[in-house]
C-alpha cells in the first residue's frame, strides 16, 4: 500500500489520474473501518486532510458551496439558517467523535443508501461538483446515485464541493433508530418547502436500492396547496391532503426486510415521519408556534 | 512510512509504519502510550478517543499518515507534570466512576474537552457529549456526576 498525501487540489487531482483506483481518504470514518476489518487493501490512499479549501464553505447569492471535507460538526453550528435540513440530519450522525472527523464528501463517496446526508440534499436540491484533470462536472443531485454504494463519480474525478441551494422555505429531518446516538438509520425522511419555487422536495433513506425522492408525493402536496391558495393565505393544512401526502411517500419506498427493520414497518414509518415532518414545516411556514418549533428542532425524532 | 507528529506536547516519530495502519495503533504499540485502548475498532465505543489539533476524535479511525506534523493529545497528557491527577479526573476518581476502567481513558478526554468549551454544561450537553462513548460497567450515573462534580469544581476554582 501507499500513502499518498497531496499538498494541494491540483497535487491530489493529478494523484487520482494518475492512480485512479486510489481510494480518497478525508475523515476516514468508513474507509478506516474496512481497513482496520480488513475488508479493503487499496493499493493507494488519498489523503485530502492537507487540502485546505475542502474544509471551507462559501455563502453567495442563493447558494452555499460546501468543501465536500467540512465535517457535520461545523454544518451543525454554522450554517443552521442556511440549510437546516442538512444541519438536523448531520446532528443524527453518529457520535460528536464522528461529526467532528465525517462530512458530506465521504457520506457521497460511500453513497449508503442509510447515509444522513442523502435525504436533506434531495429535499434540498444542489448539485454535486466533481473535478478531474479532464475538468468540471456539476452532477444534480438527482442523478448521483446509481445504485447501491455507487454513485456517478469517474474513477479520476473527486468531490471538491457541493452546491446547496440556499434554504427558502422551512426544513426537516427525521430518522428512526433504536437511539437517539450512534444509529444507522432503519429509515430517514427529509421535507423542504420552497415557497419561492411553489414546490416541495423530499428524500427517502434506507428504504429503496439508493436514496430516492418522493416525487408523486411531492406533485401532489405542491398541487394541493397551489389549488387551495394556500402558499398566500399560509391557511390551515387539510388533513386530508397530509394523509394523502403519507400514504404517497409511503408507496414511494421499495425497501426491503433486513436486520434493522421489516419492510412494512418502514414503509409504515415513512408514512409517519412524512406527516409529521410536514406537519412541523407547514406550521413554521405558517409562523405560528414557533417556541415548539424550537424544541422540535432539536435532535432527533 | 515514517511519521512525525507532537503527542501531548513532546515531538514524536514513528517508523516503518504500516500506510493503513490507525493513529491508534501508532500511539499504543509503536510510541509506548497504551492509555487509549483498543475495543471495536470501528468508532462505536468512543474508548480510543483523542484530540487531533484540539478536536476529539476516534483515533482507531484516523490514518497514521494523516497525523504527520499536527498535534495530538493523548489521556496521557491530562496530568500534571508532577502526575497530579486533572480535575476531571479526580473528579471520576472521587465519584466513583470507574469500574473496570476500559471506558475511562476515552470518557476523560472527551468530558475534558466539553468542560474547556462549555464550562457550565446542562446534563443534556453532557449527555451529547459522551454520546460517543460506551461504559459497559458503570450505567453512566457515576460518570455524569463525575462530569457535573468536575464542572462544579473548576467554577470554584475560577
Ligand atoms: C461508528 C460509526 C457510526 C456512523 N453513523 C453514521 C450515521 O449515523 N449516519 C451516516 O450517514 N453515516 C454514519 N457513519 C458513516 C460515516 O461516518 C459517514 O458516511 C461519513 O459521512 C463519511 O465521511 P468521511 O469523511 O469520514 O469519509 P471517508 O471514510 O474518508 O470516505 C468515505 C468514502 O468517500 C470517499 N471520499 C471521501 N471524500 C471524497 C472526495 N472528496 N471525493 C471523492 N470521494 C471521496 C472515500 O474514498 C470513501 O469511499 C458512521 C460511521 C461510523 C464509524
Ligand atoms: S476502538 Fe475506536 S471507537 Fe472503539
Ligand atoms: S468502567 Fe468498565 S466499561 Fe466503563
Amino acid at each position: 500500500m501507499e500513502f499518498l498525501r497531496p499538498a494541494s487540489w491540483e497535487e491530489a487531482l493529478a494523484a487520482k489520474a494518475e492512480h485512479p483506483s486510489a481510494v480518497p481518504i478525508a475523515g476516514g470514518t468508513d474507509v478506516m473501518v474496512e481497513i482496520n476489518f480488513d475488508h479493503r487493501r487499496p493499493e493507494h490512499l488519498l489523503d485530502l486532510n492537507r487540502i485546505a479549501e475542502l474544509q471551507e464553505w462559501e455563502v453567495a447569492g442563493d447558494t452555499v458551496r460546501l468543501g465536500a471535507s467540512v465535517p457535520y460538526t461545523k454544518i451543525m453550528e454554522h450554517l443552521r439558517a442556511e440549510l437546516p435540513g442538512l444541519a438536523l440530519a448531520s446532528h443524527t450522525v453518529a457520535s460528536p467523535q464522528i461529526r467532528n472527523r465525517g462530512g458530506v464528501g465521504g457520506n457521497l463517496g460511500t453513497a449508503s443508501p442509510a447515509g444522513d446526508a442523502h435525504p436533506a440534499l434531495l429535499a434540498g436540491g444542489g448539485e454535486v461538483e466533481a473535478v478531474s484533470v479532464r475538468g468540471t462536472r456539476l452532477i444534480p443531485i438527482d442523478d448521483f446515485y446509481k445504485g447501491v454504494k455507487r454513485n456517478a463519480l469517474e474513477p479520476d474525478e473527486l468531490i471538491r464541493a457541493v452546491h446547496l441551494k440556499k434554504a427558502t422555505g422551512p426544513q426537516q429531518f427525521s430518522k428512526v433508530g433504536t437511539r437517539n446516538a450512534m444509529v444507522i438509520a432503519v429509515c430517514a425522511f427529509g421535507l423542504a418547502l420552497h415557497p419561492d419555487a411553489r414546490t416541495v422536495r423530499t428524500g427517502i433513506g434506507s428504504a429503496a436500492p439508493t436514496p430516492i425522492r418522493a416525487t408523486t408525493a411531492e406533485e401532489f402536496l405542491a398541487a394541493a396547496l397551489d389549488e387551495a391558495g394556500l402558499w398566500e393565505s399560509r391557511g390551515v393544512l387539510p388533513p386530508a391532503v397530509a394523509r394523502q401526502f403519507a400514504d404517497l411517500v409511503s408507496g414511494a419506498a421499495n425497501p426491503i426486510d433486513d436486520v434493522r427493520g421489516t419492510a412494512s414497518y418502514r414503509r409504515h414509518a415513512l408514512g409517519v415521519m412524512a406527516r409529521r415532518t410536514l406537519g412541523w414545516t407547514w406550521e413554521q411556514y405558517r409562523g405560528t408556534e414557533q417556541d415548539e418549533l424550537d424544541d422540535r428542532s432539536k435532535p432527533c425524532a | 512510512m515514517r511519521v512525525t507528529f507532537t503527542v501531548n506536547g513532546a515531538p514524536q516519530e514513528a517508523d516503518d509504519v504500516w500506510e493503513g495502519e490507525s493513529l491508534l495503533y501508532v500511539l499504543r504499540e509503536r510510541m509506548g502510550l497504551p492509555g487509549s485502548k483498543n475495543a471495536c475498532e470501528q468508532g462505536e465505543c468512543g474508548s480510543c478517543t483523542v484530540r487531533l489539533d484540539g478536536v476529539p476524535v476516534c483515533s482507531c479511525l484516523v490514518a497514521a499518515g494523516q497525523v504527520q506534523g499536527r498535534e495530538v493529545v493523548t489521556v496521557e497528557g491530562l496530568a500534571g507534570e508532577g502526575g497530579e491527577l486533572s480535575t476531571v479526573q479526580q473528579a471520576f476518581v472521587d465519584a466513583g466512576a470507574v469500574q473496570c476502567g476500559f471506558c475511562t481513558p476515552g470518557l476523560l478526554v472527551a468530558a475534558d474537552e466539553l468542560l474547556e468549551r462549555n464550562p457550565e454544561p446542562s446534563d443534556g450537553d453532557i449527555r451529547e457529549a459522551l454520546s460517543g462513548n460506551l461504559c459497559r460497567c458503570t450505567g453512566y450515573e457515576k460518570i455524569l456526576d463525575a462530569v457535573r462534580l468536575a464542572a462544579a469544581r473548576t467554577e470554584e476554582a475560577v
